[in-house]
């Protein structure tokens, strides 16, 4: 039995969050519904009023597409490669910042400058650098006597992938160095004092204390950075339009709703981004649970 | 086992001196505990010892070989800290035995020492257990397992018991007794608390703002206090002291001072006291009109094994006095005397150093045929 104070304090709680659930409603809620519903359609986006049901025919539709296949390839590469390399990346700066190094303050904040730009900045920043006939990596590369002639890094098509990676490594690694610095600082001084005295090497006080206790934020780190990646829309689409080498499952959704008109196909591939999003997330979540629980090993 | 020295060592952080020139030699298999108020550089001077902080002028020696430039890691020293530092996401079989699996031994070898420390410690029941599973007093055997696995040849100890509650802090301190009775190993012990320092220490150390204001065995410090400072930090309740005003002629001197006090004191070298002080335990209460000086009783306090009164002497000036027994039939608010034997008596010159003194003849005479 609950007393009639639980009961008033349940009461004003559900109070409190009653407003948040409201917006949730209406700007998640409601959307999701809505393309829900879409996806069971065969509506055009100039007169999505005049459509009728049609089952799951557009996932069908989309799942026998080898062009979303392909988007699907080019995020999971993405996804992998990127974050892979923006965790070690960001691990090891944000070591090295951690460390007494003098004017790290200054060295902290020039960090950031690549996290604080607008990615369309940042991308038209790269594309031009990277230009085949004026941009400055080419003009080095050729300069420096390492090729004859510049690259094509971002017309030629099986280079462009690549050159979406890097872009983002550039940009979103000081949010690694960030996240990851602030769980290095949170972490007793005393115990690597101890670990000192102790006589234990470097390496094994990075393998066997720092990465051990340090495990949680960089599990959080990833799992902001893999959600991210896989929604990568903005960088691909500025660098590359719908350029099929470096379609992400964003971009493919997106052209299918708008270049194509298509309302209905073009939700059935966006609710396809958001159950995979989702699987995802709760796999990750997950993972990261089981390791709080403390059942890791060594 | 080794000796440790400290040469002429300073340490400032920043512009802020934290040591200043402080000379130490510590005897191999001494237990030195260093004392002193928060914020003397007591663990400091630990830290700088251990290596974990870098000497600002000076040198550490151990062993007879000058430490100053070599790593902690190397200066085969141990160190317990006051939050036990352990790893919190290692078995606690793990904890012990880290610092050995860098060394070389086999699995096994390693086993072995942890289960050997671990059963003087009474900690081998626990040893697949994680730091969070135990309790305080637990986690501090642990962190002195880690130091004992290694033997080293001095073991630093920075506030161990501080964290633990009155009755483990008991039982541990027993526990680090009968260690450094059995290895005999150099112990260096920081902390706070009095009792500890005089209940382990071979010798103690009382530091206060950076420096080094006396080292001597407790007796020494407790019975012949070089100053003030440490008159007044060794001891609980703390002395009484009081200001006073003295005319010498020769030797012989005369104090006066609030409560009716005056004193003859013959002084057996140069100064002038300007303070005296007297332990609470020292003091005796007289019936009034007797007793070297009078003031008025404030309050009495029933602790069971002991009651202390405090006497209000001057409207500044509130003495507390240990007794045995309790005091029965004198009321607070009365007027009494306090009494107290000549040799009891501790005089400090104006820059705080004790003065040594002796009773006045006639006195001394009367307290010898009171004694006989």
């Amino acid at each position: 039995m609950k007393t009639r104070l639980e009961r008033r304090e349940h009461l004003s709680g559900l109070l409190f969050v009653a407003p948040l659930i409201a917006v949730l409603v209406l700007v998640a809620g409601w959307p999701l519904a809505r393309t829900l519903y879409f996806s069971l359609t065969d509506a055009y986006l100039d007169d999505s009023a005049n459509h009728v049901l049609v089952g799951f025919g557009n996932f069908v539709e989309v799942a026998s597409d080898p062009v979303w296949w392909r988007a699907v390839r080019n995020t999971a590469i993405f996804t992998t490669i990127s974050v892979a390399i923006e965790t070690v990346l960001g691990l090891a700066i944000a070591l090295l910042v951690h460390g007494a190094i003098p004017g790290r303050g200054l060295v902290r904040a020039a960090i950031l400058v690549p996290w604080a730009m607008p990615v369309v900045v940042s991308t038209k920043i790269w594309e031009w650098m990277l230009n085949d006939q004026f941009g400055v990596v080419n003009r080095a590369i050729v300069g420096l006597g390492l090729a004859d002639h510049g690259v094509a890094w971002v017309a030629n098509g099986s280079l462009l992938l690549g050159v979406v990676i890097f872009i983002d490594v550039w940009m979103t690694t000081p949010f690694m160095v960030l996240l990851i610095l602030a769980g290095l600082q949170i972490l007793p001084e005393e115990i690597f004092e101890a670990a000192e005295v102790d006589g234990i090497p470097w390496w094994k006080r990075l393998w066997s204390i720092t990465l051990p206790l340090l495990a949680p934020t960089i599990g959080v780190a990833v799992l902001f950075r893999v959600l991210d990646a896989l929604r990568m829309f903005d960088l691909a689409y500025v660098l590359a339009g719908a350029n099929v080498n470096a379609m992400t499952m964003s971009i493919y959704a997106r052209d299918r709703l708008i270049n194509n008109q298509e309302l209905g196909v073009g939700s059935a591939a966006s609710t396809m981004v958001f159950l995979l999003i989702a699987f995802v997330a709760i796999f990750i979540v997950g993972a990261l649970r089981l390791d709080r629980s403390g059942a890791a090993e060594r | 086992m080794a000796s440790v020295a400290l040469r002429s060592v300073s340490k400032s952080f920043g512009h802020v001196p934290v040591i200043t020139d402080v000379n130490l030699e510590i005897a191999d298999g001494e237990l030195v505990v260093f004392v002193g108020p928060s914020g003397c550089g007591k663990s400091t001077l630990l830290r700088l010892i251990a290596g974990l902080v870098p000497v600002g002028a000076g040198d550490v020696v151990i062993d007879g070989e000058v430490v100053t430039d070599i790593p902690a890691s190397k200066r085969g020293i141990a160190f317990v800290f006051q939050s036990y530092a352990l790893y919190p996401h290692m078995t606690i079989a793990r904890n012990i035995g880290f610092a050995l699996e860098t060394l070389g031994l086999s699995r096994q070898q390693i086993d072995a020492k942890v289960t050997e420390v671990a059963a003087t410690l009474k900690i081998d029941h626990l040893l697949s257990r994680r730091p969070r599973e135990l309790s305080g007093g637990q986690r501090q055997r642990v962190a002195i397992g880690r130091a004992l696995v290694r033997q080293p040849e001095v073991f630093l100890f920075d506030e161990p018991l501080s964290n633990l509650d009155s009755d483990l802090r008991m039982e541990m301190r027993m526990e680090i007794a009968k260690l450094h009775a059995s290895l005999a190993a150099t112990m260096i012990y920081v902390t706070h608390d009095q009792v500890e320092a005089m209940t382990l220490a071979d010798r103690i150390v009382v530091l206060n703002k950076g420096r080094i204001e006396q080292i001597g065995t407790p007796q020494q410090l407790y019975h012949a206090p070089q100053n003030r400072f440490v008159a007044g930090f060794i001891g609980s309740p703390r002395m009484n002291f009081m200001a006073v005003s003295a005319n010498a002629s020769g030797a012989d001197c005369s104090v006066q001072g609030p409560g009716n006090l005056s004193l003859d004191v013959t002084l057996s070298g140069p100064g002038l006291p300007t303070e005296i002080g007297i332990r609470p335990e020292a003091l005796s209460i007289a019936i009034q009109g007797q007793g070297k000086v009078t003031g008025t009783l404030e309050r009495l306090e029933d602790l069971g094994h002991e009651h202390l009164a405090y006497v209000r002497i001057a409207p500044d000036i509130a003495w507390s006095v240990r007794l045995p027994n309790a005091l029965g039939k004198v009321a607070t608010g009365t007027s009494v005397g306090l009494d107290w034997r000549f040799e009891d008596l501790f005089l400090f010159d104006r820059d705080g150093h004790r003065l040594d003194h002796s009773m006045s003849h006639e006195r001394s005479a009367a307290a010898n045929e009171v004694r006989a």
